[in-house]
């Protein structure tokens, strides 16, 4: 059964990052992914997008500092 | 629900590194970070009874974590609490997008300038940008961004509704690609052409 892409470049974009952040409802997200495989220029966006998201997501990760953990193990135990 | 002692300990010490990294672009400093991680721990365990649910504890104790934050700076700058709401109406000079900047259909089968870009920006350049970001927009990009919480649970964080977490989150992206769009130029990273073309 071939596709059909219901939604234009400009609705498609204007959901793009709800999109990505899997904000979107399962019907919204079905019709997003749909337009994507259709068109190069916006999968292209998406491509952007996702990667710069990882790039922001790599920036998380660092652990407290030791003293941070320390001061906070002894705060919580003189609750 | 009233958390035991042990499990809030458990709890904070497991999302401690995320808390402190926030705390970190909250304050844009390290002593601070730590001071406002303490701060915030102690605020709540004395609010410990308004945790709703176990699953709830993330969002409830970043929304912790910002109250203290705001309610301290305000203290700090002895301002009125005025000027300390954010304008949800359209501040900025409009959308922006890095993609729309560099992308060159034609270019597709033989090189992607937008991707380049990408590749070139250096851990710091991300920094720098989040840095550079108005308050209101720096939080809710890390939190989404870079600590990846829902939409729901910034809501819940920043005590605002998810439309506005949708809303503010599109302009607060849209803010981050302009500084590090300039960022980039200041540092010499766009293509020359991109560079003049478009300022």
């Amino acid at each position: 059964m071939s596709e059909t892409d219901d939604m234009g470049c400009e609705l498609a974009l204007k959901r793009l990052l709800e999109f990505i952040d899997h904000e979107l409802s399962d019907s919204e997200q079905d019709n997003v992914e749909r337009h994507l495989r259709t068109c190069r220029s916006c999968y292209s966006r998406m491509e952007f997008e996702s990667r710069l998201k990882q790039r922001l997501s790599a920036l998380s990760g660092d652990d407290a500092p030791t003293e941070s953990r320390d001061r906070i193990r002894k705060l919580i135990k003189g609750f | 629900m009233t958390i035991s002692k042990e499990a809030f300990e458990t709890q904070v010490l497991a999302i401690l590194g995320p808390l402190h990294g926030v705390a970190r672009r909250l304050t844009k400093n390290e002593a601070d970070a730590e001071d406002l991680v303490a701060e915030s721990m102690t605020r709540a365990w004395r609010a410990r009874a308004s945790l709703a649910a176990a699953g709830a504890f993330r969002a409830w104790i970043f929304r912790i974590l910002n109250n203290t934050f705001i309610s301290e700076r305000r203290k700090a700058l002895a301002r009125p609490r005025e000027e300390l709401l954010v304008d949800e109406s359209g501040e900025e000079e409009g959308a922006f997008s890095i993609f729309e900047r560099l992308h060159q259909p034609f270019l597709l089968w033989f090189a992607n300038p937008e991707q380049e870009f990408l590749d070139k920006l250096l851990r710091e350049d991300l920094d720098r940008a989040l840095a550079a970001l108005p308050e209101h927009y720096r939080v809710v990009v890390v939190l989404a961004d870079v600590e990846g919480l829902t939409y729901g649970e910034i809501a819940e964080a920043l005590d605002v509704p998810v439309g506005t977490v949708r809303s503010r989150l599109a302009r607060a992206r849209s803010a981050l690609q302009r500084t590090l769009w300039n960022v980039a130029r200041d540092h010499g990273l766009q293509t020359s052409r991109a560079a003049s073309t478009h300022r």
